[in-house]
């Protein structure tokens, strides 16, 4: 293996800046629109309304049942027709990056729901009742005194998942969606340095994810200090 | 939107002269894909079990051992570990052992490549599972074990790990499961499992839905033999006259 050219990192970094944008760009969608869904699943799956909690359980099993990679593959088949469908499609629109961003958001709907069911269970059950007697309705309920307290009990469990996006959104690369990774690859295929591009790619994943779990343990810490 | 269906195209004959129709291509990467997740779970439990108690020993080094394993392949994607396997891991080994690997037969290097990276990759998340199950035991099993003359492989073998296994079944099995959905992943460095053959497919007879529903109608067929399979096993060892068992 020949020596590390920096020199070849430092030509390429228009190139991985843009894809580490890309990168950031889905998994934020993700991580909004999943904890914005998973919410609303999550409420569905505890309500006392058997057509909602049927739904909810049906579309949990059946996300965390099918491949990523093919769950990608699945979007990136179906959301280019809806949009061709449904909208004018207009051809500056970049048709890879909306399918990751539909189908990761998808996805991790299913697991923040599920995450956020276990904090509205983890919550003794006179809390509801007590909102009830003071004269709030459900959704007051869920809204003032359910939901912010299934939160800050999970919130070191959903910021853990969001580590695990931003590391599954790697796989954008099997829809060819030129994220930090596959522009890593394509470099490297190009000047002829994959082993290098992969070695440093790895290892800019490695340091970011653990400062970020890092982070995640100081706040468990202070939670339960708190 | 109108699409044509036509799901008789998964029973012709395939394009490239092979004696098989396209549903015997799924076939086939269905075996691969089961052969992958089974193979691959057999190391990452091999792995898990050995770090996972170093991470447990007294003494600085075997724990930094286990720590750092576990650092390492947890946070780096899974699709960069696939990577790293097939095209670095080959050019960092001696030059005549990284020549052999590359003459192999391509199917048997992405098939070997495929196992490592998931069993190592998994392995490292058995680990963390395996060490909180032994820190969660009794601390009197291990001083009853000493007391008892054990020596400390004894006790590990016949006190700390059965009661540890039957305890952590339950995320074994989600484990089992989650190689098995990440073993479609090993169809970007070129394996043709189920995933790899999806994709094959829609090339072949540009008919996708067909293909895409069939394949994943065999990874939830795979899952639910997987889960059978675990409950054997959980039956098997199950410990008798205990609620639930």
């Amino acid at each position: 293996m020949s020596s590390f050219d920096f020199s070849a990192l430092w030509s390429a970094r228009a190139i991985l800046a843009d894809g580490a944008w890309i990168t950031l760009k889905v998994t934020l969608v993700a991580i909004a629109c999943g904890i914005a869904f998973g919410t609303l699943l999550a409420v569905f799956a505890v309500v006392k309304v058997r057509a909602l909690n049927v739904f909810a359980r049906a579309y949990v099993s059946l996300f965390r049942s099918i491949p990523l990679v093919m769950l990608l593959l699945w979007f990136f088949l179906i959301v280019p027709q809806l949009l061709k469908a449904v909208f004018d499609l207009s051809p500056s629109v970049d048709i890879r990056l909306v399918s990751a961003m539909v189908g990761f958001s998808m996805l991790e709907a299913a697991f923040f729901s599920e995450i956020i069911r276990a904090g509205i269970l983890g919550l003794p059950v006179g809390q509801f009742q007590a909102a009830h007697s003071l004269g709030m309705t459900n959704l007051q309920a869920f809204r003032h005194i359910i939901l912010p307290q299934a939160f800050r009990a999970m919130l070191p469990i959903m910021l853990t998942q969001c580590i695990v996006i931003f590391q599954d959104t790697s796989l954008v690369y099997v829809i060819a969606l030129g994220d930090f990774f596959s522009d890593a690859v394509r470099i490297g295929e190009r000047d002829g340095t994959v082993v290098q591009m992969l070695l440093f790619a790895g290892f800019v994943y490695w340091v970011v994810c653990v400062l970020l779990s890092g982070i995640v343990t100081l706040l468990r810490g202070r939670l339960k200090s708190a | 939107m109108n699409y044509h269906w036509n799901w008789s195209v998964l029973l012709q004959q395939v394009a490239t002269g092979e004696n098989s129709t396209y549903l015997g291509w799924i076939a086939h990467g269905f075996v691969i894909t089961a052969m992958l997740t089974l193979v691959a779970w057999l190391l990452a439990l091999a792995l898990g079990t050995f770090f996972g108690v170093m991470r447990t020993l007294p003494g600085r080094w075997p724990r930094f051992v286990g720590m750092s394993y576990v650092s390492i392949f947890r946070n780096v994607p899974l699709i960069v570990q696939f990577f790293i396997w097939y095209f670095v891991v080959p050019e960092l080994l001696p030059k005549a052992m990284g020549d052999a690997i590359k003459n192999l037969d391509p199917t048997v290097q992405f098939f070997v490549t495929s196992v490592f990276a998931l069993g190592v990759y998994t392995g490292s998340r058995i680990c963390e599972q395996l060490r909180a199950g032994i820190q969660a035991l009794a601390r009197g099993q291990v001083h009853a074990a000493l007391a008892l003359g054990f020596t400390r492989a004894q006790m590990y073998r016949h006190i700390i790990l059965p009661q540890v296994f039957r305890r952590i079944l339950p995320p074994l099995t989600s484990e089992f499961l989650i190689i098995s959905k990440n073993s479609a992943v090993a169809s970007t460095i070129g394996l043709l499992e189920l995933s790899g053959q999806a994709r094959q497919l829609v090339d072949y007879t540009a008919q996708p839905y067909e293909s895409f529903i069939m394949v994943t109608l065999a990874y939830v067929a795979l899952n639910f033999l997987i889960l059978q399979l675990m409950s054997g096993v959980r039956r098997h060892f199950a410990r008798p006259g205990l609620m639930g068992e």
